[in-house]
């Protein structure tokens, strides 16, 4: 099980992102996307998810090139990004409950209390979704990762607006995750604990086209 | 696959019971546009009669198209769709739910609601059968085929009026041959069948396109 991405070249509109960019992700890694704000590093993760098509070079899912084998690879992939797909007028489990179901998962509603439970929101299964905070909503989202049982993990800044026990909480799942066997892809500064041969780090602004100003003209 | 079907349908529905204002806004909508036309063109029996087959129809086309921007919109701006893509469930049969859905809740009352113009327009019993049965089979090819323009225009500035703009000279053979069927049902030897299979052909190709057409256009725009 290995993510490979081969001589990848992004743009987004007239300006050219990234070029060249190559790297190979391993069970029990874990990848950091570092760069500068505009960097590229959310074209490049929807770009890993199929949701946008690169100019030049590919991606890899097990030695295969992920168009090949759509379905197969959304089935081990677990996107979440900077929404949350939560709906304020479905209660916290309505949300859970329909938002994992549509990976094609299954599990119990027992299941699903469990993970609400861990994550912090004992309680909250019958709230309408629009009375909880950000940080609540993040959780919501998140409790997804304790049920999914997809081996790779591609998060969009996935600690924004938690709170400290909550960040604590997170950086728990991912390095479990990892532990067990998994890979993930991570946008964000916070460090999740692992050792350090787990953690591979991509800057994106090492592969930014040199001649950025030509590619105005 | 069946399961996804029911279980987006299901959601849309739920979603769209708590909000009730906005299945009642495109009813009232049609009944307002309805009503409005006898008081504007005067109460002559003989002419209510003759444009009242055209008025209903235009009312549920721009019925319709009322709520065609929220078709997407919503679980646009909240990364629903986004998930939704990214599911390994075939997308053509998630929009075919979202589209069942939207018929269910805007197309179906129309529908149900044809009798209210029989009695404005001093229809006979047996035009407003007629009319009932075009509707049933025109306001599923206006949810379908509106899809794909809210597909197009989804995150678009002044989507709206676009999707207006793209969608409504897609809708006229709906309106010939459905409002054709209703005059053509009020003469002594009208025969409404040609009408009825042209309309029956329209609907049967739009179940086959539109749901494809629509999973392409949401791809495009949300790249």
């Amino acid at each position: 099980m290995s993510l490979t991405v081969s001589n990848l070249q992004c743009t987004r509109g007239d300006r050219q992102l990234f070029s060249e960019l190559s790297f190979q992700l391993k069970a029990k890694q874990l990848l950091f996307l570092e760069g500068e704000n505009g960097s590229g590093k959310t074209t490049l993760i929807r770009t890993l998810c199929a949701l946008f098509v690169a100019d030049k070079g590919e991606v890899l899912w097990c030695n295969q090139p992920i168009q090949e084998q759509i379905e197969s690879y959304r089935e081990s992939l677990f996107y979440l990004g900077h929404l949350n797909a939560i709906k304020g007028d479905l209660s916290v489990l309505e949300n859970l409950r329909f938002n994992h179901a549509m990976s094609g998962q299954k599990c119990s509603d027992d299941d699903l209390l469990d993970a609400l439970d861990k994550i912090g929101l004992y309680g909250y299964e019958d709230v309408p979704s629009r009375q909880l905070s950000q940080g609540q909503k993040r959780r919501v989202a998140l409790a997804r990762l304790l049920l999914n049982k997809s081996p790779l993990w591609i998060l969009d800044e996935p600690f924004v607006a938690l709170d400290v026990a909550a960040v604590e909480l997170l950086q728990g799942i991912i390095s479990a995750h990892i532990e067990s066997g998994g890979m993930a892809v991570l946008t964000t500064h916070q460090e999740v604990p692992l050792t350090q041969e787990k953690i591979q780090h991509l800057n994106l602004d090492q592969y930014a086209t040199q001649n950025a100003e030509a590619s105005y003209v | 696959m069946f399961k996804t079907f029911w279980m987006i349908l299901k959601r849309d529905l739920k979603l769209a019971l708590r909000r009730r204002s906005e299945i009642f806004t495109v009813l009232f909508f049609f009944i307002i546009v309805v009503s409005l036309f006898p008081l504007g063109v005067g109460f002559d029996e003989k002419m209510l009669q003759s444009i009242a087959s055209g008025v209903a129809w235009i009312a549920a086309l721009l019925a319709s198209m009322l709520a065609l921007e929220r078709l997407f919109s919503s679980d646009y701006v909240d990364g629903t769709l986004e998930q939704m893509l990214l599911t390994p469930q075939p997308l053509p049969v998630l929009v075919f739910a979202k589209m069942t859905a939207h018929w269910l809740l805007t197309g179906l009352p129309l529908v149900l609601i044809a009798p209210v113009v029989g009695i404005l327009y001093h229809l006979e019993a047996e035009t407003v059968k007629v009319m009932m049965f075009m509707l049933l089979l025109g306001t599923p090819i206006l949810s379908m085929v509106g899809a794909i323009g809210a597909a197009l225009t989804l995150g678009l500035r002044g989507g709206g009026v676009l999707i207006s703009l793209l969608i409504l000279p897609l809708y006229i053979p709906v309106l010939v041959y459905g409002a054709g069927a209703i005059n053509e049902s009020m003469l002594q030897s009208g025969n409404i069948e040609p009408y009825t299979l042209l309309l029956s052909a329209f609907l049967l190709l739009s179940l086959i396109f539109s749901p494809w057409a629509t999973a392409a256009a949401l791809k495009i725009s949300l790249e």
